[in-house]
């Protein structure tokens, strides 16, 4: 233990997802004894992060406005709808420059043991998206993993609909991960081979 | 024994830092394990799925301190891929392990291993509604533990039954000079199905009407979170679909 505001920072640090005790002491200290550690620009931006991004009133992807870019872009193809657990996803499907959908951020997985059912995800804001008819075909990327395919199994029921295709991504993804830690060729393979779900 | 193998179903896994897991399982011989899986979310992880939820492996294990680690993994079933493509099997096998997770320690019987492995088998399998499987596995899993709920005999006095009074604070049914004023009474044929899930009897349990496979659940329920204490969260988001007749959740599924 340090004394006082040192071992509050420690704390603090040790908060945050994916880091340890030994790596909030570690961040800690580099703050502490590094010149070139710019602590007025990064309090700064850890206020204006909270002040200034939301989430996307139609994806729920993250944004500095009411919507995000890639729903403001005329150019995207707007029959198209590539469905995710997070807005993390969303960054790593952009690196593969294979999809020019928009794309709907679901905020997780369909997890009952965290208590997480399909009412806590944005699954009834997904289908007020398909209301009317614009979209065609509705690309499943949930994780390839049990969660984010039982998830695909329930969004592939929710989504029966005259005029849909319902697609997943196709199975060239290493089961058991996490999709942000696919790289771009498996993951835009993945995109060509998806296949129609029923 | 620094160094140990078992057989385990992986009940449940939590993130830990950027790509490792803890991995919670009930193994045959070793009762209830925690331990660290290092790299497994990294799609190029040795261990790939298998160490996923509701799937069987047999795993080698280091002893650490306070956790310890899984160091290699060998896939006995893979019951995982194909409980996910029925999501109220799916619903089902999640209040199979919590509850799995909740009743099982460090000494934990090999009869709560052998349970879990046949229900989730079975969910696996689509055999039969995943409501029933479900509702059987808490009535037997509970039974193993020390709670077996009578529902013929009176189960404060041994009086022979039927009774029809179901007190969950005292164990099952019970006579009716026992049963406080108020006590709801079930019918016939909730009882008997109750009776056929805690016995395994599948023929009587498939024959049940839906609106009974509803009244069974609950009361099971009810059980199932008064011997808990804290409620199993898991439970009510079931899919309704799970105990539904298996020609009919087909084309829901
Ligand atoms: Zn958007």
């Amino acid at each position: 233990m340090y004394e006082g505001i040192v071992q509050e920072l420690i704390d603090e640090l040790g908060r945050l997802p994916g880091i340890g005790p030994k790596s909030a002491q570690r961040i800690a200290f580099h703050i502490l004894q590094t010149e070139s550690v710019d602590v007025s620009r990064l309090a700064e931006l850890l206020t204006q992060i909270k002040e200034r991004v939301r989430f996307c009133e139609i994806c729920g992807n993250v944004s500095e406005e009411d919507t995000c870019t890639i729903c403001r872009d005329p150019r995207r193809n707007a029959q198209t709808i590539c469905v995710v657990e997070e807005a993390k996803d969303v960054v790593a499907i952009e690196r593969t420059r294979e999809f020019r959908g928009l794309y709907h951020v679901l905020g997780g997985a369909i997890s009952p043991i965290d208590g997480i059912g399909p009412d806590d995800l944005r699954i009834k804001q997904l289908l007020q998206r398909l209301a009317d008819g614009t979209v065609t075909e509705v690309i499943i990327a949930t994780d390839p993993n049990l969660e984010g395919e039982a998830t695909a199994t329930y969004l592939t029921r929710m989504l029966q609909q005259p005029g849909l295709r319902v697609t997943r991504l196709a199975s060239g993804l290493p089961v058991g991960g996490d999709l942000e830690y696919a790289d771009e060729v498996t993951l835009g393979r993945a995109f060509e081979g998806r296949r129609v779900v029923e | 024994m620094p160094l140990y193998r078992d057989e385990a179903v992986v009940l449940r896994t939590h993130k830990l830092g950027e790509a490792d897991r803890i991995v919670t399982m009930l193994s045959r011989r070793h009762g209830k394990i925690r331990a660290v899986a290092k790299g497994v979310r990294r799609t190029a992880s040795k261990f790939g799925a298998r160490l996923e939820p509701f799937m069987v492996a047999d795993v080698q294990l280091y002893e650490g301190r306070s956790l310890d680690t899984v160091t290699q993994a060998e896939s006995l079933a893979s019951y995982g891929a194909e409980i996910a493509t029925d999501y109220a099997g799916y619903t089902a096998a999640c209040a199979i392990v919590e509850t799995a997770d909740r009743l099982s320690d460090a000494d934990s019987s090999v009869q709560q291993y052998l349970l879990l492995v046949g229900a989730l088998r079975s969910l696996s399998r689509h055999e039969r509604p995943p409501g029933l499987i479900l509702d059987s596995y808490l009535l037997r899993a509970l039974s193993i533990a020390g709670w077996a709920p009578s529902f013929v005999d009176c189960a404060v006095t041994g009086a022979p039954g039927p009774h029809r009074a179901f007190v969950v604070q005292l164990g099952g049914v019970v006579a009716d000079e026992v049963a406080p004023p108020g006590t709801p009474r079930l019918d016939e044929q909730t009882l008997t199905l109750l009776g056929a899930l805690l016995t395994g009897d599948w023929v009587t349990a498939e024959a049940s009407a839906e609106g009974t496979r509803a009244q069974a659940g609950g009361v099971i329920a009810a059980y199932t979170q008064y011997h808990l204490e804290r409620g199993l969260r898991s439970l009510q988001h079931v899919d309704p679909a799970a105990r539904h007749d298996p020609a009919q959740s087909e084309s829901g599924a």
